[in-house]
C-alpha cells in the first residue's frame, strides 16, 4: 500500500484515518514483535489527530512514522540512547512535523535507530534490536533502520529518517524500499537532534518514488529556525516525475565499481543501468578521483561536529543524571559515561582528539580542505552528466553481530553514500533487485542516484524510471 | 608523519567522559586503527585549497529581530532531572573560599 493508493481509498470513502491507524496498530502487534522497528507509538494521540484530519490535503489522513531523533510535542525522543530514554518528553514540534501536519499527515510511531544516528546497522541502539524483514538474522541497515524496516514490513505506510553519511539510503537499500536524502539546506533540521550539523538532512523512506516525492513536497522549504535552510523556491516534484530518462546523461564513476563490491550487488546495479540505457539514457564513464579519501575525511569531520553537538548532554537540563555525584565535574563525567553507548563514546573521543590543540590543523583543517576536493569532483562530474548512478552499499545486509569489535571495517562500508553528505548533494536509493549473499537468500539491492545540489526533481524522475524497470 | 598515537583516557577527560579500564582497553586499539586510516589524509596535497566548513552558500544569517514566544518555563523544566523553585538544581559549582 503506497501513500498514493491509500489516498485514493481515503478519498473514495473505502477507508478512513481511524480505521487505518487501528489496522497499523494490529499489524505492529502481530509482526513488529519480531522486527523490532518501533520503539513506541501513541495510538490515542494519533486518533485525536485522525478525527480532525482534512482529507483534501496532499497527505490528508496518512500516518507517517518518525525516526526517534525528530521531536514531536508530548512524545518521547530517545535517539536510541539510554541518555534520553529517561527524563525526556519533547517540549516542541520539529519543523518537519509541523509541515507534515500542515499537509494533513498524522505523525505516528517512533522508530528505532543507531544511538544518536551513529552507525550503519541499528545495532548501536541502546534500546532494542531491529531485524531485517527479509531475513531476521540480518541487520536492517542504519542508522534509520527502524524507519526502513517498518516500511518494508508493512507496519508503516512511510517514514522520515535522517541521513548524515548514508543513514536513509543504506537502510532503504538493505530493506528494499525507497530512501531519499535531500540537498543540504532543502529541509529544515529544526527539531532534529543534531549529530553532524554540516552533514545532517531529514528525508523520506517510502514504498514508491512517487511517495518520496509527495513527502519531500510537504517537508521542503525555507525555515527561519534553521540557519542553514535555503530561502529558494520549492519546485513541483510530481509534475515531471513520469518524463523518463530519454536524452539524459548518467555518469558511472569507475571508482564506485572496484574490487570491494559483492558480485550480486554489481550484477543488479549494472543490469539496472543497462535498462536505463535501453530507455534512452546515455551512459558515460566518469571519475570521482578523491573517492578513496572520503571515508577518512568523513570520519574526521562527522565525529568533530558530533563531539561538539553532544556536549549538550551533560546531565543538567534533560536526560540522564548520575544518582549521587560528588561534585559538578563528577556529575558531567558519570552522567555521560552511564548514558552513552560505546559507539557514541568512540566518536566523541575521536572528535575531541581531532579538534584538540596541536592536532586541529593536521586533522580537522586538512579534512575540510579534502572535503573541497571531493565537492569539486562532483561539480566537475555534473558539468558533464545529469546524474550519477552507483551501488548504495558494497554488500547486501550482513548478519547481526558480524562487525561487533571492528568499527573501522564498518566505517569503510559507508564509502558510496557519505560523499553526497560531504558535497551537500541529494541522493536516492531505489530497489533494483535481489541477490543471495553469505548464506542469505533474495536480499534486496539498491541503486543509488546522485544529482547536483537542489536537483531533486530530476533525481526523482530518474528514480521513477529505474523503479519501473 | 604519523599522528595515530592517542591517549584515550586523557582525551576522554577533555570530553567529560569517565571511562572504565575495560572501556579504555577496548577503545585504545580501535581508535588507533581508525586514526591509522585517517592518517592517509596527510599525504594529499592541499596547497591553496580553501576549506569547506559547510556545503551550501549560506553564511552567518541572523533571524529578524522581532519578539516571539519562547518555550514556557514549565515546558523547559519538565525534563530537568532535578528542580526546585522553578529552577534546575545542580551540585554546588563554586567551592567555598
Amino acid at each position: 500500500m503506497t501513500i498514493a493508493s491509500l489516498r485514493t481509498q481515503l478519498l473514495a470513502g473505502e477507508t478512513n484515518p481511524a480505521a487505518l491507524l487501528d489496522r497499523l496498530a494490529g499489524e505492529i502487534a502481530t509482526r513488529d514483535a519480531k522486527t523490532g522497528a518501533y520503539l513506541s507509538f501513541d495510538l490515542e494521540a494519533a486518533h485525536a489527530e485522525a478525527a480532525a484530519a482534512d482529507l483534501s490535503l496532499p497527505l490528508g489522513g496518512v500516518p507517517i512514522a518518525l525516526k526517534d531523533n525528530i521531536n514531536v510535542l508530548g512524545q518521547p525522543c530517545t535517539c536510541g540512547s539510554k541518555f534520553l530514554a529517561e527524563n525526556y518528553t519533547s517540549p516542541y514540534d520539529a519543523t518537519v512535523v509541523k509541515k507534515l501536519r500542515a499537509a494533513g499527515a498524522i505523525p505516528f510511531g517512533r522508530m528505532n535507530q543507531d544511538e544518536f544516528a551513529m552507525g550503519s546497522s541499528t545495532e548501536n541502539s541502546a534500546l532494542q534490536t531491529t531485524r531485517n524483514p527479509h531475513d531476521p538474522e540480518r541487520i536492517p541497515g542504519g542508522s534509520s533502520g527502524g524507519s526502513a524496516a517498518a516500511v518494508a514490513d508493512l507496519t508503516a505506510i512511510a517514514a522520515l529518517g535522517s541521513d548524515t553519511g548514508g543513514s536513509i539510503r543504506q537502510p532503504a537499500s538493505h530493506c528494499g524500499v525507497v530512501g531519499l536524502k535531500p540537498s543540504y539546506g532543502r529541509v529544515s533540521r529544526y527539531g532534529l537532534v543534531a549529530f553532524a550539523s554540516s552533514l545532517d538532512q531529514i528525508g523520506p523512506l517510502t514504498r514508491s518514488v512517487e511517495d518520496a516525492a509527495l513527502i519531500l513536497q510537504a517537508i521542503a522549504g525555507f525555515d527561519p529556525l534553521d540557519s542553514t535552510s535555503l530561502d529558494v523556491p520549492v519546485p513541483d516534484y510530481l509534475s515531471g516525475i513520469h518524463d523518463g530518462v530519454q536524452g539524459l546523461k548518467l555518469g558511472v564513476p569507475k571508482e564506485y565499481f572496484g574490487d570491494g563490491i559483492d558480485p550480486g550487488v554489481r550484477k543488479n546495479v549494472e543490469a539496472a543501468i543497462q535498462k536505463l540505457a535501453a530507455q534512452g539514457a546515455e551512459i558515460v564513464e566518469i571519475s570521482l578521483p578523491n573517492t578513496g579519501h572520503a571515508v577518512a575525511t568523513y570520519y574526521v569531520i562527522a565525529p568533530a561536529e558530533a563531539s561538539s553537538n553532544l556536549s549538550r548532554f551533560d546531565g543538567i537540563r534533560y536526560g540522564h543524571r548520575t544518582p549521587a555525584p560528588a561534585d559538578i565535574l563528577d556529575l558531567y563525567k558519570k552522567s555521560r559515561d552511564e548514558g552513552f553507548g560505546p559507539e557514541v563514546k568512540r566518536r566523541i573521543i575521536l572528535g575531541t582528539y581531532v579538534l584538540s590543540s596541536g592536532y586541529y590543523d593536521a586533522y580537522y583543517g586538512r579534512a575540510q580542505k579534502v572535503r573541497t576536493l571531493i565537492r569539486h569532483d562532483f561539480e566537475t562530474a555534473f558539468s558533464r552528466v545529469d546524474a550519477i548512478v552507483s551501488p548504495v552499499a558494497p554488500t547486501p545486509a550482513r548478519r547481526i553481530g558480524a562487525f561487533a569489535n571492528d568499527p573501522l571495517h564498518e566505517y569503510l562500508s559507508d564509502i558510496f553514500t557519505l560523499s553526497a553528505n560531504l558535497a551537500g548533494i541529494p541522493g536516492i536509493s531505489v530497489p533494483c533487485g535481489t541477490t543471495d549473499f553469505d548464506g542469505g537468500k533474495n536480499l534486496p539491492v539498491g541503486l543509488q542516484i546522485l544529482g547536483p545540489h537542489l536537483g531533486e526533481a530530476k533525481l526523482l524522475r530518474i528514480a521513477k524510471a529505474a523503479e519501473s524497470l | 608523519m604519523s599522528h595515530s598515537h592517542i591517549d584515550v583516557r586523557y582525551v576522554a577527560n577533555l570530553a567529560r567522559l569517565e571511562l572504565t579500564d575495560e572501556e579504555v582497553a577496548v577503545f585504545q586499539p580501535q581508535l588507533e586503527a581508525i586514526l591509522g586510516h585517517v592518517d592517509a589524509l596527510t599525504a594529499i596535497d592541499v596547497t591553496g585549497i580553501e576549506p569547506t566548513a559547510h556545503p551550501a552558500p549560506v553564511f552567518g544569517r541572523l533571524r529578524a529581530d522581532v519578539p516571539h514566544q519562547s518555550l514556557e518555563p514549565r515546558a523547559v523544566l519538565q525534563n530537568a532531572p532535578d528542580q526546585a523553585q522553578g529552577q534546575i538544581r545542580v551540585p554546588k559549582v563554586v567551592t567555598d573560599a
